[in-house]
């Protein structure tokens, strides 16, 4: 069951990113980027862990792409009438080749998976997902978080300075 | 019974299509009788009578205007983008019907002993006798109303038309600044219950028989929840994206027949799952007299206080004139979030009082 699911969720994702870079018309690429988003969410919910799910959607799909499907709104880009340049495709293909062929090895050759860690899928269920990453950000994690909140509010601090003309 | 399927019991199958369905029957019921009700109930209150040919009283009025709209031609403009219009309508719908999966609309039922949460995204675990749903159920659905967003901006764009431009754009500044101040709102409901499941914070308000709602203990974050959502749904007195005197009723001034349906639908729609939300967090969910000992006064409960404050949101709309962009915008950002904030704090010192 979970097997079909993930072939089905992977087959829309797959072909999602596909229309990212295909779509001629840069909103509907956007929305199949939407798309993608979302099946990765899918795969963390698969994945037992439904927070990173919903903040994926959350942030990537909700805040990040109203931004990107805003600005190109506002700066009413049509259809891209961009001309096919030959050295682009070979180039294109050459990289996607050595890509292609890293991911073979590693997949085939090296041991991906690590060595398993003190949390099962027992003890996700018994404790909750968010609960384990709320207390870990809130005691292992504190310093990181402390300083990740400072960079927001300085990010906030600076987007106010850019927007206002006169402060 | 005994029949499993993928190391699942039958009735696990049967009772979730059937949850599903009932859920989605009642919201698609109440979608077109609250467009009636609406305009009965606003109708008294300006003391007309409102709809009153088709049926007794008017009542066959939500199947004469799903007819007519069903009939009309369906006309895509001519300069529009085409896919992004034909798939907006669907975009503003999907997010707002998906959102019921995560509320709770009733306590265990027990049929043909196999033990059936009325929740639709939950199952009773047999061996443990616990209710699991999803951890996180709050968090689903923000970040489902946050999908929301772009069947109203991507209408207002694929449509080519100004007055749509302008209803999109107001739209995503609107429902964006609005659901943070909803957010945090709910976060001091978190720093209560501890915990994101809808089922918990349900069961937590159950004390006091049935009367331990969240709203006595969190009555500002209930009111800054309640504005909030309406104005992240785009209802009256914030229905400033199709603000239909300045704007012609803003984003979906281009579409028509099912499409323009679609549209009419995902908002009353967005309206119920948003008094659902209230309800479950704010107001006990299905939480009353005698709520526990009775299995189906449950849903009666929660379809009580969820259509009330359906009607309070149109006795709003009977009520209040809409506000001016900018009071909208002054109201989100220098009112609503400061004071969702504010609470934050207060809850926080407060937690660490009683501690």
């Amino acid at each position: 069951m979970e097997t079909l699911f993930f072939l089905i969720v992977s087959l829309v994702a797959i072909v999602s990113a596909i229309l990212v870079v295909t779509c001629r018309n840069p909103i509907n690429s956007a929305l199949a980027l939407i798309l993608t988003f979302f099946c990765l969410a899918t795969y963390y919910v698969m994945l037992d862990a439904p927070f990173m799910a919903a903040v994926q959607v959350m942030v990537y799909a909700g805040a990040i792409m109203v931004l990107i499907v805003f600005t190109i709104m506002l700066l009413n880009i049509r259809v891209n009438a961009s001309k096919s340049q030959s050295h682009k495709v070979v180039l294109g293909i050459v990289i996607g080749f050595f890509t292609l062929l890293n991911t073979a090895v590693i997949v085939f050759k090296s041991r991906v998976a690590l060595p398993n860690g003190p949390l099962t899928g027992e003890i996700l269920k018994q404790q909750g997902h968010t609960e384990l990453i709320g207390r870990e950000l809130f005691t292992t994690f504190l310093l990181p978080f402390e300083v990740t909140s400072i960079l927001l509010l300085v990010a906030i601090v600076g987007a106010v300075i850019l927007a206002k003309k006169k402060i | 019974m005994d029949i499993v399927i993928l190391g699942l019991p039958m009735m696990y199958y049967i009772a979730m299509v059937a949850k599903v369905l009932v859920a989605f029957v009642f919201v698609l019921l109440t979608v077109a009788y609250s467009t009636y009700a609406e305009r009965k109930i606003i109708g008294h209150m300006q003391v007309r009578l409102g709809p009153m040919r088709t049926g007794w009283h008017g009542l066959l009025q939500p199947i004469a205007d799903g007819v007519k709209l069903f009939f009309k031609e369906e006309i895509v403009p001519a300069q529009a983008s085409t896919f992004a219009f034909l798939i907006a309508p669907l975009i503003a719908l999907i997010p707002a019907f998906i959102t019921f999966a995560v509320i709770p609309f009733g306590g265990v039922i027990e049929v043909a002993g196999y033990k059936i949460p009325l929740q639709i995204a939950s199952y009773v675990d047999v061996a443990s006798g616990k209710v699991y749903d999803i951890n996180v159920g709050v968090l689903y659905i923000l970040a489902m109303s946050s999908l929301g967003v772009y069947g109203i901006v991507l209408a207002g764009w694929a449509s080519n038309s100004k007055y749509s431009l302008m209803g999109g754009l107001r739209a995503s500044a609107q429902m964006i600044s609005y659901e943070l101040a909803a957010g945090l709102a709910i976060v001091s409901v978190f720093m209560l219950s501890g915990t994101l499941s809808m089922n918990e914070i349900v069961k937590l308000q159950s004390g006091f028989g049935g009367f331990e709602w969240y709203v006595f203990k969190q009555p500002v974050a209930f009111v800054v929840f309640f504005i909030c959502a309406i104005a992240e749904i785009n209802r009256t007195p914030f229905d400033l994206p199709e603000a239909e005197t300045e704007l012609v009723s803003g984003f979906c001034t281009e579409y028509s027949s099912m499409k323009y349906a679609m549209f009419f639908m995902a908002e009353y729609a967005n309206m119920i799952t948003v008094c659902a939300l209230t309800t479950t967090l704010f107001l006990g969910g299905w939480n009353g007299p005698l709520a526990t000992s009775i299995p189906l006064l449950g849903p009666v409960y929660f379809v009580a206080k969820v259509y009330f404050l359906i009607f309070f949101c149109m006795w709003l709309r009977a009520t209040v004139p809409r506000y001016r962009y900018d009071q909208l915008m002054h109201i989100g950002w220098k009112v609503f979030i400061p004071l969702g904030l504010l609470n934050i704090v207060v809850t926080g010192i407060w937690n660490f009082i009683l501690q």
